[in-house]
């Protein structure tokens, strides 16, 4: 059976997801997303200008990508919501992803201010998924209220530090229902595929990809990284220990032990 | 407690001394730390490291790409009036240039608005002198009214206003205040500003936060380089930017350090500036404050300016005019002409490039020029 990951009814099948924030042009960035076969992208509304006719960046996206706007900027629950009221004008309004980040220097998300968003914009039918810092109790509370999935951060944005936030992240992976999805931080291939051997069901990245030398390579490694760490986690991954097992057990004598009781 | 009270606690601090303490290793711990304390400022800027402005570079390049990516926000300066109450002796706007005043009606407005649009700009920020008469708060309603129409992000750089003024602008849609206090040093501040409101020193320095009180979006702050020892009033910008930003975490915090070229009046700087110190301040700044938005001035000349882009600059102003009406008017119909037949430019514009002009540099740069970077919510 092909392995999907369903989101709404969407079939998902490229488990890297890209921001587009940080890339040097239109262009390039939507090489980069064709290189990498993605199939969802998150694209800021503040930066979307449909008026334009050649700067607007949704006319960059591959058609065959579903956008996820993102309310990046909103400081509180009321702008988000703000913001996913005014994406719903463009044609990609459904998928939101919540943003809300009251912190200029580390750009670490507002828990409570984002549940407040999930409960009011899942009411009105988006498919929201909420960045937010990794945090069991809260993730419940918005898988609760709807969400579609979570996407708690692997270390701060733009960071590049890869999974910091790994013991938090794998008890979500194991307690929660709906998706984790790592947003934010990863910096290398070897992190996503690890979020992925974790038990992630996708991960999100974007300064890694777009501020790297040649982000079109880059962005299929990353993909081929969450392929692979896709791949090891569905083939059920050994055990790791820390010692040895011994070649010539202590009690071996055991096997051949025909003590009966 | 407001920023006064900070600058109180720091106004005597001796930086000839505190930088005789500051050793090479005093810069490399800058280099390898991730959050920098004050002395860590003071070892940025001290004449020690002009030595190291190589690494301090490098290392500024890479934060800047982390945080804001290989991006260069855009916008443009829109004068609404020159009428000034203020007598600030190097300010060409100031009520001594015996300069045609002019204002411009809702109309022209509309026109300049429609023509900046043009060019696909959506961030503008908006200027007047310092008459509360002629250009009330009222009159900046009105124009934020029209502007919207046009634009995603609408700033202001006006006189300083109360906060509950700033809560009424915000509200009629202004997003960001810039407000640069010229210098910190309230003896020098007291003797460039002669007579007008703007006399007022600390009604000015305690504005950006009645700003952030007031929810903007983004407050802007800035110093004028060449009234005083620069490394003093960066000192007291840095410190500046770092208490709005524990202050008001939810707002963004920029700077701006125009240096003083000639204009009306021809002031000429008290403290000159040189490139290589314009270099190391843009660089102490991004090291010591990762997430400030930084913007270069076109009083600077073009080459200077894109050389400085990779340091750590994040927004640039382009197509830009410092006459009132200078986007459409211009010079030709004798509205904006001084009685010696120049203009009344606030100050003189080294880089003249228009919007076409700085995207084409941008690209080639490899730098994505950003036009829309906000919504009116």
């Amino acid at each position: 059976m092909e392995d999907v990951l369903k989101i709404g009814s969407k079939e998902i099948k490229n488990r890297l997801f890209i921001g587009t924030g940080k890339f040097s042009s239109y262009p390039l960035m939507k090489q980069a997303l064709e290189e990498a076969g993605v199939d969802i992208v998150t694209v800021a509304l503040r930066r979307v200008d449909s008026a334009s006719k050649t700067e607007n960046i949704l006319d960059y996206i591959p058609k065959n990508c579903t956008v996820m706007v993102n309310t990046s900027g909103a400081r509180n629950s009321q702008e988000a919501i703000r913001i996913a009221h005014l994406a719903k004008a463009t044609e990609h309004g459904n998928w939101i992803k919540i943003e809300v980040i009251a912190d200029n220097k580390y750009l670490l998300p507002d828990n409570l201010e984002t549940l407040k968003a999930v409960e009011v914009l899942v009411k009105e039918g988006f498919m929201v998924l909420p960045y937010m810092s990794p945090d069991l109790a809260m993730a419940k509370r918005m898988a609760q209220a709807g969400a579609a999935a979570v996407m708690p951060l692997g270390s701060p944005i733009g960071s590049n530090r890869g999974i910091k936030t790994e013991e938090l992240v794998k008890i979500m992976v194991n307690e929660l229902k709906v998706p984790v999805i790592v947003d934010a931080g990863l910096g290398r291939p070897s992190d996503a595929c690890q979020c992925m051997e974790m038990g992630c069901a996708a991960v999100l990245v974007n300064t890694a990809i777009a501020v790297s030398k040649n982000p079109v390579a880059y962005a299929k490694a990353f993909s081929l990284a969450v392929a692979a760490g896709r791949l090891a986690y569905l083939s059920g991954m050994p055990s790791q220990s820390e010692i040895a097992s011994a070649s010539s057990p202590l009690t071996g004598f055991l096997r051949n032990n025909n003590d009966k009781p | 407690m407001s920023f006064y009270e900070v600058y109180s606690q720091y106004k005597n601090l001796d930086l000839e001394k505190e930088f005789e303490g500051i050793s090479s290793a005093d810069i490399s711990d800058s280099l390898d730390l991730d959050v920098l304390e004050i002395h860590h400022l003071i070892a940025l800027l001290s004449p020690q490291a002009e030595n190291h402005l190589e690494a301090m570079a490098q290392k500024a390049h890479a934060i800047t790409l982390r945080y804001f990516g290989k991006t260069i926000q855009l916008y443009t300066p829109m004068y609404l009036s020159n009428y000034c109450d203020n007598y600030c002796l190097y300010c060409g706007f100031n009520k001594q240039n015996k300069a045609e005043r002019k204002k411009l009606t809702l109309g022209e407005v509309g026109e300049e608005a429609r023509f900046i649009a043009e060019t696909g700009l959506k961030h503008i920020l908006i200027l007047t002198g310092e008459s509360k008469q002629m250009s009330p708060v009222s009159y900046i309603k009105e124009c934020v009214g029209i502007l919207k129409k046009y634009f995603s992000s609408i700033a202001i750089e006006i006189y300083p206003l109360s906060e509950e003024e700033y809560r009424e602008l915000v509200a009629a849609g202004v997003d960001g205040l810039t407000i640069y206090q010229e210098t910190y040093d309230e003896e020098i501040y007291g003797k460039m500003h002669l007579s007008g409101p703007k006399k007022d020193y600390c009604f000015r320095l305690n504005a950006p936060e009645r700003g952030g009180n007031a929810h903007m979006h983004n407050v802007n702050i800035g110093v004028l380089l060449g009234l005083n020892d620069w490394r003093r009033d960066v000192f007291f910008l840095g410190m500046h930017a770092k208490y709005l930003q524990d202050k008001f975490s939810d707002v963004e915090i920029g700077i701006s350090v125009p240096r003083i070229r000639p204009q009306a009046g021809n002031f000429r700087a008290l403290y000159p500036v040189s490139d290589k110190h314009i270099v190391q301040i843009i660089l102490a700044l991004r090291l010591f404050l990762p997430r400030l938005s930084i913007s270069i001035s076109t009083r600077e000349g073009s080459l200077f300016r894109e050389n400085l882009i990779p340091l750590g600059i994040t927004r640039l102003s382009a197509g830009s005019t410092t006459i009132v009406g200078g986007h459409t008017l211009g010079n030709e119909d004798g509205k904006c002409k001084m009685e010696d037949g120049r203009n009344p430019e606030q100050f003189e514009i080294s880089d003249k490039r228009s919007v076409e002009e700085i995207k084409a540099m941008l690209e080639k740069r490899g730098y994505q020029p950003v036009l829309k970077d906000w919504m009116h919510i």
